[in-house]
């Protein structure tokens, strides 16, 4: 599910909402056209698929399984590197990140697009991969928490931002709150702090710790804390 | 500033470069070869009795491992939490596990299997409960007592023309199952020139820790390895060997990383023994993943209340008494004790002449309750501002000035228990908010702005801060490393790791030169408080100085061994040990580990005190040979109760036609003794802050009360603070008063960092409306919408987990 900064949380105003939508490769939108809410449901209803939002599995149950039409053996590009993997049609890519590749950073949080511990980058837009299908990102360019570091070990400005910041608390939901960071810079180098505020709150923080990590954003923009 | 060297400045804590690359791992990141993942079968009903349980329809599934009932567990007495149940006392308690190759698999057998459950009756709002012939949360009866003169159940009712006078905002004259008291307090209201009587309401809501409490468990050669969600490390082990039924050594405790607990994995639960019971069974690695649905109905929640409270002012705005009386809802495992708490907290924030606190502690079928951030000082710090604003009106008084003539000093008693604080400097933190806030300036600004009008209010909180008696461990070994041994649990506030630099400032070393153990039983960790009740701080302090100081003593002991003279002409710096009238004669901390292991006995750790803990002794058993040793528990005095305070100042612009609020500025104040973690202690700040402001306007239970379902089972239906909800800068500072009896007079923070914003928030809700008090927590925008238009409120007086 593409995250549209702001728009769940109801304190946020349409006029907020335009301002602070931030440019994709796509333009000027909020949506990404290669993977909408619709185009998510449109998929998971093709593969019969109840929305799993009660029991919290990943998947549904065998029976209602679409049968025959989807290759289970694919390709994906994640973090830079191709891998091979075997993915049931209705599987979740945060499913596949932990379960399947050993990418633990991920966090699943609710496992039904609420919080944004999940959050990765899908063609360097931001997205929960609790809510979105592996299937329909086999020609994308993934990048996990773990992608981010340099060949030498080096962090992300965002990752060090967040450590002299002292941003995460209980660090739960910090590889999600780093991937919606590096999704901001990605699409808007010098965010406003309130620019910031908004496209970052798609990501639940239950210790609180939003200053902290809206310092560590504006640290990482080169821009201040308070800017 | 105060000449520290570790103290009051910030580092780098070791576990956060995890957190930011993903490396970090939680007890859902662990595998281990042939492990199995089990789901669960829950309750459907709010109360009921499991009649069969047919599981014929899974026994020939493939990929089926086995299935774990009550049965199979050792029976569990009520009102205590069972790991699983034949009789459900909640929606979504658990009946049975099913493990299986993997969790869909698990899931498909869950929705196969055939439960018949006959259904009991059920309450879901604790005054329905204690009306004549309501329905009562268990066949036990309907309230639990704990005192120490004994606890169990009770049956207690009213009449309905008792509850409809509660209800009314009456005085309550039905029966009481606790209360405590001092002072005159009949004297006190005879003296009063001002009295303010109200009732309140205080809804639960879930803890919704972002990790959901998995687990994960195996067995090898009779011990019990379990990766869990734990607040605490050492603490745990009592809980969870009991739960197991084997002795404290046979279980180790992985629990590197805790995606936060806020009250909810203080001890063992038994979701996290499930596993390690279902592993003995079935003789495989069990991981029983919590979802997010299912964290709500075991993950615990606050207790809330329905109450009624007297508050009698003199004409300074001193408090003569106060009486108040506190329906809790304890839930149906009658976990939490916030009544008495609450009564605890007004005696300490405002220093009555007198008081009262009588309480019913009423049984509901609604999810087990917790401690929760605060529990009970938060709920009534929420109330107290409207009646202390109402009578600051009334008295013609300043609303900060009638905080400050109650304020907790360091001659203030807590009672019932008639016990002195160790210090307290609530008139400071006023002073200081009132200065960084601008109070004076910001209460007489214009209010009106078309639609929206301005509101400014003051929070107090208060929660103990502090125990003593456990114990320190640090080793030097002989290449020069300071090991320091914390058996602190980790679950955000990194005082596993701020406590032990106290040890790294006794021992005046490089902070490059310390190792921090912690996270793992088997990492030789000694006997630890609970991580929780805001104490570590205080407690690890000493804890970690007087293990320090034993190291000290071994090292000028061992230099005056092998350099001549006394140990007393011995001093260390930089890491070396001299000789004070020769400083040339000196040896290094490595050379002294080495004469330790060469001396054995104490120094290296092969004898030990005898009064410290047997987990510590097993520690100090393990590591016994490899260096200089430093273990000691920690007795040096203590007298009187630890206190934590905060105070908050919040400004907000209210919108009369839609019912929101922005919070256009917050200033909390910590007054927690000397500041140890400067980064650490603004997190908590704020952080209390974002909880505060939740509980304000947005966190409640929600139950269906025809069937007992709940209807927050989800973040955005719980109402959950996000980056909007929010101000986008929240400032804190501190006090920085040393506490005097702290090696370093550091205190704890993290529960009235809460209890402040939110009495600061409700004050500035009712500020805006010229007064109004709602006497509820969440204040939602509905029911500001209602009073605003002059419209009844949606729900009846003192109604609760319901709109």
């Amino acid at each position: 599910m593409e995250k549209a900064p702001g728009l769940n949380n109801n304190t946020c105003t349409t006029a907020g909402f335009q301002k602070f939508t931030y440019q994709s490769k796509a333009g000027n939108t909020a949506v990404n056209p290669r993977l909408s809410r619709r185009r998510f449901l449109k998929t998971v209803i093709a593969s019969s698929v109840a929305a799993t939002t009660t029991s919290g599995l990943q998947w549904a149950r065998a029976d209602d399984r679409a049968r025959g039409a989807v290759e289970r053996l694919i390709s994906l590009n994640i973090n830079g590197r191709p891998r091979r993997v075997d993915v049931l049609p209705q599987e979740t890519l945060a499913y596949t990140l932990r379960y399947k590749l050993g990418l633990t950073g991920t966090k699943i949080g609710c496992n039904r697009g609420e919080c944004g511990a999940c959050t990765v980058l899908i063609d360097d837009v931001t997205h929960y991969s609790c809510s979105t299908l592996t299937h329909s990102v086999r020609s994308s360019q993934v990048l996990t928490v773990e992608g981010l570091q340099g060949p030498d070990g080096q962090l992300h400005p965002v990752q060090q931002a967040f450590i002299d910041e002292l941003a995460p608390q209980c660090g739960f939901c910090t590889p999600g709150q780093v991937m919606a960071a590096v999704g901001l810079l990605k699409a808007n180098p010098r965010p406003s702090r309130e620019e910031a505020r908004h496209a970052m709150s798609g990501n639940l923080c239950r210790c609180g710790a939003y200053d902290h990590y809206l310092n560590g954003v504006m640290r990482a923009a080169g821009t201040g804390t308070r800017s | 500033m105060n000449g520290y060297r570790h103290i009051g400045k910030d580092f780098v804590p070791p576990d956060i470069v995890g957190k930011v690359t993903g490396k970090a791992r939680y007890a859902e990141d662990f595998r281990t070869d042939g492990m199995v993942f089990a789901r669960l079968y829950t309750s459907p009903m709010a109360h009921g009795r499991v009649v069969s349980i047919d599981t014929s329809a899974v026994n020939e599934m493939d990929g089926i491992v086995g299935i774990l009932t009550a049965d199979d567990l050792p029976p569990v007495e009520a009102p205590n939490a069972p790991i699983l149940t034949n009789t459900p006392v909640y929606v979504g308690e658990p009946i049975l596990a099913v493990a299986a190759i993997d969790e869909k698999i698990a899931e498909d057998a869950i929705s196969r299997i055939r439960v018949h459950i006959e259904p009991l009756p059920f309450t879901v709002d604790p005054l329905d409960s204690l009306v004549e012939g309501g329905p009562d949360a268990r066949e036990e009866g309907n309230v639990y007592v704990r005192s120490r003169e004994g606890s169990g159940f009770r049956t207690v009712k009213w009449t309905q023309e008792q509850v409809d006078e509660f209800r009314a905002g009456k005085e309550p004259t039905g029966e009481a199952a606790n209360e405590w008291s001092f002072g005159d307090l009949e004297k006190g209201f005879a003296d009063a020139k001002v009295i303010v009587e109200e009732p309140f309401v205080t809804t639960g809501y879930a803890h919704m820790s972002m990790e959901p409490r998995t687990a994960m468990a195996y067995w090898q050669n009779g011990t019990c390895y379990v990766y869990g969600s734990a607040q605490s490390q050492s603490f745990i082990i009592p809980g969870l060997a009991s739960l197991l039924e084997i002795d404290q050594k046979d279980v180790v405790l992985i629990s590197e990383h805790t995606g936060g607990g806020f009250g909810s994995k203080i001890g063992a639960y038994p979701m996290m023994a499930l596993p390690a019971w279902f592993s003995k069974k079935i003789n495989r690695p069990v991981q029983l993943r919590i979802t997010r649905e299912q964290e709500y109905y075991v993950g615990s929640a606050r207790v809330g209340f329905q109450g009624w409270i007297k508050v009698g002012f003199a004409a300074n705005g001193r408090v003569t008494a106060v009486d108040m009386f506190i329906v809790e809802d304890l839930g149906p495992n009658a976990t939490g004790g916030d009544g008495s708490s609450a009564g605890g907290a007004v005696s300490i924030v405002y220093d009555p002449e007198s008081m009262r606190y009588r309480g019913v502690p009423v049984l509901t079928n609604t999810t087990p309750r917790g401690a929760q951030r605060g529990p009970g000082q938060n709920q009534i710090a929420a109330i107290m501002p409207g009646i202390m604003d109402k009578a600051a009106r009334q008295l013609n008084l300043d609303r900060l000035q009638i905080r400050l003539v109650n304020a907790a000093h360091s001659g203030t008693f807590l009672d019932e228990e008639d016990a002195p604080v160790t210090s307290a400097y609530m008139k400071e933190a006023l002073e200081m908010g009132a200065e960084m806030f601008g109070w004076e300036r910001k209460r007489d600004q214009p209010r009106r702005k078309g639609n929206k009008v301005i509101g400014v209010g003051i929070g107090q909180g208060y929660h103990s801060a502090g125990a003593d008696g456990y114990d320190g461990l640090v080793r030097i070994t002989p290449d020069g490393q300071i090991h320091l041994h914390s058996g602190v649990g980790n679950l955000g506030t990194y005082s596993y790791a701020s406590t032990t630099r106290s040890a790294a400032e006794v021992l005046k070393c490089d902070w490059n030169n310390c190792v921090i153990h912690h996270g793992n039983t088997e990492a030789n960790l000694p006997w630890s408080s609970y991580q929780a009740g805001s104490n570590t701080t205080f407690t690890h302090s000493r804890a970690n100085y007087v293990a320090a100081m034993d190291a000290i003593n071994k090292l000028k002991e061992i230099a005056a061994a092998t350099l001549g003279g006394a140990a007393a002409d011995y001093d260390v710096a930089d890491e070396r040990v001299f000789r004070v009238d020769n400083p040339s004669r000196s040896m290094t901390y490595a050379a002294a580990a080495q004469r330790a292991v060469e001396l054995g006995g104490a120094y290296s750790g092969e004898t030990y005190p005898e009064d410290i803990h047997p987990i510590t002794q097993r520690a100090v058993q393990a590591i016994a040979g490899t260096g200089l040793i430093g273990v000691a528990k920690d007795t040096l005095p203590q007298n009187g109760v630890v206190p934590g305070l905060a105070v908050a100042f919040a400004e907000i612009e209210l919108d009369l036609e839609t019912g929101k609020y922005e919070i256009l500025d917050y200033v909390g104040i910590a007054e927690c003794g000397t500041v140890v973690h400067p980064q650490g202690l603004a997190a908590q700040m704020k952080g209390g802050a974002v909880w505060g402001m939740g509980m304000a306007r947005l966190e409640r239970h929600v139950y269906d009360p025809q069937n007992g379902l709940p209807a927050h089972v989800g973040y955005n239906q719980c109402g959950i603070p996000s980056y909007l909800d929010t101000p986008s800068v929240v400032r804190t500072a501190a006090v920085n008063l040393p506490d005097p009896q702290s090696p370093f007079g550091a205190r704890g923070i993290g529960e009235p960092a809460m209890g402040c914003s939110v009495a600061a928030l409700t004050a500035a809700i009712s500020d805006a409306l010229d007064g109004h008090i709602f006497n509820r927590t969440p204040i939602s925008i509905d029911m500001i919408l209602n009073h605003v238009n002059g419209r009844p409120q949606s729900f009846k007086p003192l109604q609760t987990n319901n709109f």
